[in-house]
């Protein structure tokens, strides 16, 4: 017969086991948070594909054609340099964005059934797939239009590219979702950050626009190492700088470890103060 | 014998009450944020923290709930009985203490958490049921009962939004009703619905309870606790008063709560209270009679004593509310009549007068809380539950023997009969 021991939790521990028996959960969470979303709407998922579309079309014709603001490699379209940016830099916005709210969004449930509540966040970061599966069939679009040709080293480097996206945006969100439940500053702050980090980010720029003694200063956001990997192997910009996208995959994994060890120092008091 | 289905050892739960800050943080006023600008500061500067007091919702519990046991938990609003399910069901952690539970648990402290409004009643009941537990395989197979139980079918494919309350609740209460878990907390659920769905809900649990599993129940309505369980706890200022037989604990808990009428005064109050004024004294009359007993065919009032610490320049309202073990029957509030007081320093005497109410015999007791006018129902000044009680004479229809009385039913209206 099964046994639970219900006491004041006191070390921070992980029980992977329950996670995984939550699985299911995990699933249908996520499941609600797409069939929602785009309820109501005319056009649907369409708006995951004209989003980051408009988007692309005004950094091109106001950074790109006025600014000018180019790619560092003449040989490389501007349109789809930024599209490459954007691609990742939304995922990444959008998912930090979502699961910061995700547990106040979530509050009726959180203060009425038991879950292991570290499902909130991560399923907002998960949901966040969705929209970049519908964004890459735009970037496929711009690949064939600009004819640039995907090798199998790219394709296989997306992989790495979205898991250091994930991480970093669900250690982030971890991170905020708690301090959200106490304050909820963090729903007036969230966006304003996202902004500024559009702009410390090199989705409008290529990195070589910084002096390069001073770039390592760059890769210390992870999406400069995720951003940058991609341009490289997708449109042949400039080599990957290894030691530098290092320091964005080692920042990721420490916002990730930190943002669940905060998350777990304060899951056991969510349901009182939220 | 086997051990008990639930240990609880020493178990304590306290919860930190800040006096200041009267409003939770999502329902901040911007007057409060302002307030707030201004005093955080000068806090930070005088190092003056806010006033926290610790309050204990659940002291030193100690409980062995055996296999097949069905128990009420009941109590006064603010005794501690959800916070023992909410730590029953891990939603909230305890302070201190353990608890060992045997058995698969469910909890269903609502109906319905986490239907999302748009999505339909099909996809409600897999989200609803996955959230309360259950997999899907287990879902997949019971999804024909649930449906026909719940009786919305030609709607299922519709979003919830578009329910009618009743239907709402049907479908929730459905999905939870065919959980099987071994152990199964519940929270005032029953309190939905129209009748019929009630009693069909009530006959469920009843099943429920029939096959050896083991069922914590928390209810104001004593008529459904006594139908359904077998035993009781009962719960006052987060310890435990009696455990034993139902009948035994329910019994000592409507003698106890008509005695605690003495001194309203120093009374603990059990939620949290600004206390610029305190009800000091409350007394029930038919209009212009001192008999002890109502007659609810005449006009009755409810006559208060008000202790202010300071003459008081805001406005303040009152509410108050007649009610049967825990059971709300009447509201009175003047707000409802747009009429608000000013309290003078000392002793203030307001009076609420009311239509014959019809109430049948039996022993009510009167909840009341002063408010500020206008702030919401979120700061009370003072505010407390079953501060007087009172007792109703019998009805006793024209050509009858028999008396009515709460057991019966709890209004009695005058009627005639007729056929064809």
């Amino acid at each position: 017969m099964q046994e639970l021991i219900i006491k004041p939790s006191k070390k921070l521990s992980i029980n992977f086991k329950e996670l995984f028996a939550y699985h299911e959960l995990f699933f249908y969470f996520a499941w609600r948070d797409v069939k929602v979303r785009y309820k109501q709407t005319s056009i649907g998922v369409i708006w995951a594909i004209l989003q980051p579309f408009t988007q692309m079309v005004v950094f091109t014709v106001f950074f790109n054609k006025a600014a000018g603001i180019g790619t560092g490699n003449p040989a490389v379209p501007y349109a789809i340099f930024s599209f490459t940016g954007l691609l990742f830099w939304n995922f990444f916005s959008q998912s930090v964005t979502r699961a910061s709210n995700s547990l106040v969004d979530n509050q009726s449930v959180v203060t009425k059934v038991y879950f292991p509540r570290i499902l909130l966040p991560l399923t907002s970061t998960f949901v966040g797939l969705i929209d970049f599966a519908f964004a890459f069939i735009v970037f496929i679009g711009l690949m064939v239009f600009f004819r640039v040709s995907p090798t199998i080293n790219s394709v296989l480097l997306l992989i790495p590219a979205l898991l250091i996206t994930f991480i970093a945006a669900s250690g982030i969100g971890m991170f905020l979702s708690a301090i959200n439940v106490k304050y909820r500053d963090v729903k007036q702050a969230v966006p304003f950050l996202i902004q500024v980090g559009l702009f410390v980010t090199p989705v409008i720029y290529p990195v070589t626009a910084i002096p390069q003694k001073y770039q390592w200063i760059l890769y210390l956001n992870p999406m400069t190492g995720v951003i940058n990997m991609m341009r490289s192997s997708f449109l042949d910009t400039a080599p990957i700088n290894w030691p530098l996208t290092g320091i964005s995959i080692a920042v990721a994994l420490l916002s990730f470890i930190l943002g669940v060890i905060y998350f777990k120092s304060k899951e056991r008091e969510f349901a009182d103060i939220i | 014998m086997s051990k008990p289905v639930i240990e609880i050892k020493n178990l304590s739960k306290s919860y930190m009450i800040g006096h200041e800050s009267k409003a939770a943080p999502g329902t901040l006023t911007l007057r409060d944020s302002i307030a707030g600008i201004v005093k955080k500061p000068l806090e930070l500067l005088t190092g003056h923290k806010l006033k926290k007091e610790k309050f204990w919702a659940l002291k030193g519990i100690n409980l062995e709930i055996n296999q097949g046991d069905v128990v009420g938990i009941i109590g006064r609003n603010g005794s501690g009985k959800s916070t023992m399910l909410k730590v029953l069901s891990r939603i909230v952690e305890p302070t201190s203490g353990e608890i060992i539970m045997r058995g698969k648990t469910a909890s269903l402290l609502e109906v319905g958490t986490g239907f999302h409004p748009e999505l339909t009643g099909r996809e409600n009941i897999y989200f609803n049921g996955s959230i309360l537990g259950m997999k899907k395989k287990e879902i997949d197979a019971k999804f024909d009962e649930i449906v026909a139980f719940s009786e919305v079918e030609k709607f299922l494919d519709t979003p919830v939004k578009f329910y009618s309350s009743g239907m709402y609740v049907r479908l929730a209460f459905s999905v939870a009703a065919h959980l099987e878990p071994d152990i199964l907390i519940v929270d005032e659920v029953l309190a939905v619905g129209d009748a019929a769905f009630q009693k069909k809900c009530l006959g469920k649990m009843k099943d429920v309870a029939g096959q050896g599993r083991t069922v914590l129940f928390v209810s104001h309505n004593m008529a459904s606790v006594k139908t359904l369980c077998s035993k009781a706890i009962w719960l006052d200022q987060g310890k435990i008063i009696n455990f034993g037989d139902i009948n035994d604990v329910t019994d000592h808990y409507s003698r106890s709560s008509i005695v605690d009428d003495s001194s309203l005064k120093e009374r603990p109050r059990t939620t949290p209270i600004s206390g610029e004024a305190k009800i000091v004294e409350i007394a029930v009359a038919n209009t212009g009679s001192q008999s002890q007993t109502i007659d609810s065919t005449k006009p009755t009032s409810i006559n208060f004593i008000i202790n202010s610490k300071s003459n008081i320049n805001s406005e303040v309202i009152l509410h108050t509310r007649i009610t049967t073990s825990g059971q709300p029957i009447l509201s009175f509030s003047s707000e409802f009549t747009s009429k608000t007081f000013k309290l003078k320093k000392g002793n203030n005497a307001i009076r609420c007068n009311i239509e014959p109410t019809n109430l049948s015999g039996g022993v009510y007791s009167i909840d009341c809380s002063i408010l500020f006018a206008g702030t919401g129902l979120i700061s009370h000044i003072d505010e407390i539950y079953d501060a007087k009680t009172f007792t109703v004479k019998d009805v006793k229809p024209q050509y009858s023997d028999t008396y009515i009385t709460q057991r019966e039913a709890v209004y009695y209206a005058g009627h005639t009969w007729t056929q064809g």
